[in-house]
């Protein structure tokens, strides 16, 4: 599995405002880890998400996966975005397929692959449905399929189970780790949610306020296991994140409340 | 297939209402200006054996061009514009330079270049087509989702797929808006523009008829426009519906 080195990436914006939304950050991803990302609103994760995905150039800085600097998207590379970028207008299976046919890959195959992609996530009935027939879940399976069905071996997701009411979320958390302890792909999940990056991140990389840079570095080596989520551990990996990330200013606005501030 | 039918029963309903207003009105009034739907339902049966069919063929098929040149220059124009900064620089000044010019003011001079055959009348016709195609897919273009563009990118999508993907299917239903609300204002500039300067078509259908004091005849034409307008209109809803299935999904109470 191809790992990720992110060297000196500062990420700016031009334009009528400028924005520097990451400055200098390193970080090493080993092959094969599942990796969280926290920080404050705007700390610049979803800059740093884009520039691993080649989509943003770096304005200083490099990032490298597999040993091979990125210079736009790479073929085995699955960017999911918070809206899960699923086309309306594509069925269910055309969504899954969709990075298929942009390779160029014949119809044939590429409905094999989606088949069976869609048969091991549970949407085998709803091929030919379009996303806004789907359950919010559901559009988080399809946007899953996609990456499989890409084979990718890194997987790059911002915030994508945001949207999803907390029953739900917890299953797609258990479905990201079974999937992930069955294929042992580079994993990088940008979140907000501090039990998400303890459940499924093996390092938990807190960010700084924009400009974004890497704060701390939690380890926590016990996740993988479903019942991860219900040990003790668990509980207090979580306070200690929670502890950093208030270290970090992420909690700003409630301490302006406990200092009987006006909202 | 409910909603086809349930719009069969829209369109009787409105032809018994326009039916019973109508033949209160010609009674009320009792004009020759105003034949009744029986007198005019005789000239139209009389009339599809004479004139009218050929001269609605004529009108018909100057729509249909009209309405395909407009669009298959506007569309792609207009969303090139929408999706390029520099192209639209350059363009986006000139486009709404003449867009609220009103069309019409080119007939003269469509004339003087075309003739007074079917050219300058699908030209006109072309031109109010294309240029409400233009803006409504420029901005449609413009407004398509960014993350849709991302996310197709991160595929590896070329510039061209990501046209083919997300851009032209994002602006589709806006085209189909502006192809509806735009034949319909080419079809009063074609009325127009076959009495100013013509020898056949609807329009001189029922100016002929007018000078003939034919009244009957006269609205027998002005029925046979008012079906083309139909016949447009479902044709364009059929396209819809075919091309933007989407958009009728997850509509649940619906169904």
């Amino acid at each position: 599995m191809a790992g990720i080195e992110v060297e000196g990436l500062t990420v700016a914006y031009s334009g009528a405002k400028p924005v520097v939304a990451v400055r200098s950050l390193d970080l090493r991803v080993d092959g094969g880890e599942p990796v969280a990302v926290i920080g404050p609103s705007g700390c610049g994760k979803s800059s740093l998400l884009l520039a691993l995905a080649g989509l943003v150039p770096p304005s200083a800085g490099a990032v490298r996966i597999g040993g091979e600097g990125v210079a736009g998207p790479r073929l085995r590379t699955a960017l999911m975005l918070q809206d899960l970028g699923l086309l309306p207008w594509k069925t269910v299976e055309h969504n899954a397929g969709l990075g298929l046919e942009i390779r160029g890959v014949d119809a044939a195959t590429r409905r094999t692959v989606v088949r069976a992609v869609l048969e091991r996530l549970g949407l085998a009935e709803f091929a030919r449905a379009f996303p806004a027939e789907l359950s919010g879940g559901m559009r988080q399976r399809v946007a899953l399929a996609r990456a499989l069905a890409l084979d990718a071996d890194v997987l790059l997701m911002d915030e994508p189970l945001s949207a999803l009411d907390a029953l739900t979320r917890e299953d797609l958390q258990d479905l990201l780790l079974g999937l992930w302890l069955q294929r042992r792909h580079t994993q990088v999940l940008v979140t907000h949610s501090i039990e998400e990056a303890v459940f499924l991140g093996r390092r938990i990389v807190v960010m700084t306020p924009r400009p974004g840079r890497v704060a701390a570095i939690l380890d926590n080596p016990e996740a993988g296991e479903r019942s991860y989520r219900a040990s003790e551990t668990f509980l207090h990996r979580c306070v200690t994140l929670r502890r950093m990330l208030a270290e970090e200013g992420a909690f700003a606005s409630t301490e302006v409340d406990e200092a009987g501030g006006e909202r | 297939m409910r909603p086809s039918k349930s719009r069969g029963m829209g369109y009787a309903l409105a032809s018994a209402v326009v039916l019973i207003v109508w033949q209160v009105l010609a009674w009320l009034l009792d004009t020759r200006a105003l034949p009744s739907p029986g007198e005019t339902a005789g000239a139209l049966a009389a009339g599809l054996r004479t004139g009218i069919l050929p001269n609605l063929v004529v009108s018909a098929w100057r729509v249909l061009l009209a309405t395909t040149l407009g669009l298959v220059v506007g569309a792609p124009a207009g969303l090139l514009m929408g999706r390029s900064r520099r192209l639209d620089s350059v363009a986006g000044p000139l486009v709404f330079l003449a867009y609220p010019v009103p069309k019409v003011v080119f007939l003269p001079v469509l004339l003087v270049m075309f003739g007074i055959g079917d050219a300058p009348k699908v030209a006109l016709m072309a031109l109010i087509v294309f240029f409400q195609i233009l803006v409504t897919a420029r901005d449609a273009a413009r407004a398509v989702s960014p993350s849709a563009v991302l996310s197709v990118q991160s595929l590896g999508a070329s510039r061209w797929q990501g046209f083919r993907h997300v851009v032209v299917p994002a602006s589709l239903p806006a085209i189909f808006t502006a192809l509806r609300v735009s034949t319909g204002t080419a079809i009063a500039v074609l009325f127009f523009s076959e009495t100013v300067a013509g020898t056949d078509g609807l329009g001189w259908y029922i100016m002929d008829a007018w000078t003939r004091i034919a009244y009957a005849d006269m609205f027998a034409g002005i029925v046979a426009m008012g079906f083309m307008g139909v016949a447009i209109y479902e044709v364009l809803e059929i396209a819809e519906s075919r091309l933007c299935r989407w958009t009728r999904a997850g509509r649940t109470d619906e169904r």
